[in-house]
């Protein structure tokens, strides 16, 4: 729901470094994104190449590298991919544990010329 | 050419959270970002903790809505500071929203600045705004399979109001079953049951919120 204003942020982002690397042109820009987030890449992706016509970034090509998230079971240690419906540890079915992965959203990598 | 950024993709929001933090700090203002489902009860709470909190504490409010000024409206004829951030479609306050509207605000006369977020179990979980404590609440109605439908928010939150307890007996929502299933996820997380309608609930909440006002007033005190 939120892409809208976080493909605001990435297009802000991804056009600072290019113009710091004093590129004229951003080819490609390699995301990292966590299923915790909650954002969808292809809203991302449609919404990029809205924002982004009339600048350096017009055409790039978005790469996402999705990470599913993780949980690590606080009772026996077992670290394993939730599912949507239950959240309990698929060992012991402990119902405490820690999300340990899936929070990530961020810029790894543009490619420019 | 490749070129390594690493950087995250709101970390430009981050920075301008950061310098509200810093300012409410220097005002010792324990900021409160409050989120929910649109309807769970967030403008009641805040009514109920004014009046359980106001001769102990001085309470202002920046409500966030997509349109209308309808809960800023209902504080100010309660007699509370408050107002309106419109956020004209946007699904969540951001950092910069806040900063704008914290001029509008007499920040020497505020111990408590309650953000009512727009009403949204999703969105709002992404965007610092500088706040001190983020908490979520969740009316019985909505259910209680919630926290694994919007793991975000209630893993961050530091401290879960369960709202409308009245209706526990006419809507299908198991408060202990809820309570293992959010204390498994967030072990550091208050909790508090509380009718919005009843008053039920609001005193212990009220504690709650003065305990951590006087813990950052010991930690940061007057100059």
């Amino acid at each position: 729901m939120h892409e809208m204003s976080v493909t605001m942020s990435l297009l802000d982002l991804v056009l600072g470094e290019a113009a710091k690397a004093g590129a004229s042109k951003i080819v490609g820009v390699n995301v990292v994104l966590g299923q915790m987030t909650g954002i969808i890449d292809h809203y991302v992706q449609a919404n990029f190449e809205l924002l982004s016509q009339n600048t350096p970034a017009e055409g790039a090509a978005l790469t996402f590298r999705n990470i599913p998230r993780q949980a690590r079971c606080r009772n026996c240690a077992h670290v394993f991919q939730p599912s949507d419906l239950a959240w309990s540890c698929p060992r012991c079915q402990s119902l405490e544990i820690e999300i340990t992965g899936g929070n990530e959203l961020y810029v790894e990598s543009i490619e420019v010329e | 050419m490749e070129i390594k950024v690493l950087k995250d993709i709101l970390s430009a929001n981050s920075q301008i959270a950061e310098q509200n933090r810093k300012l409410l700090a220097s005002k010792r203002i324990m900021t409160i970002n409050l989120m929910s489902s649109p309807g769970s009860g967030k403008t009641t709470l805040i009514l109920r903790t004014v009046e359980e909190l106001k001769s102990k504490a001085r309470i202002a409010v920046i409500e966030g809505d997509v349109s209308s000024s309808i809960d800023a409206e209902k504080l100010n004829r309660a007699g509370i500071a408050a107002i309106q951030i419109n956020t004209g479609g946007a699904c969540h306050l951001d950092a910069s929203m806040v900063n704008s509207a914290l001029p509008n605000l007499d920040l020497d006369d505020i111990d408590i600045l309650f953000i009512e977020n727009v009403g949204n179990l999703i969105c709002p979980g992404g965007f610092d705004l500088g706040e001190s404590l983020r908490v979520v609440i969740l009316s019985t109605p909505e259910g209680d399979d919630k926290p694994h439908k919007y793991p975000l928010l209630f893993t961050q939150a530091n401290a879960l109001v369960v709202n409308k307890t009245d209706l526990l007996p006419h809507v299908w929502f198991d408060l202990e079953a809820f309570t293992r299933v959010f204390k498994g996820l967030n072990q550091q997380a208050a909790l508090f049951a509380v009718s919005g309608l009843t008053g039920d609930g609001i005193e212990e909440w009220g504690k709650w919120v003065m305990a951590n006002l006087n813990k950052r007033r010991t930690l940061n005190p007057a100059e």
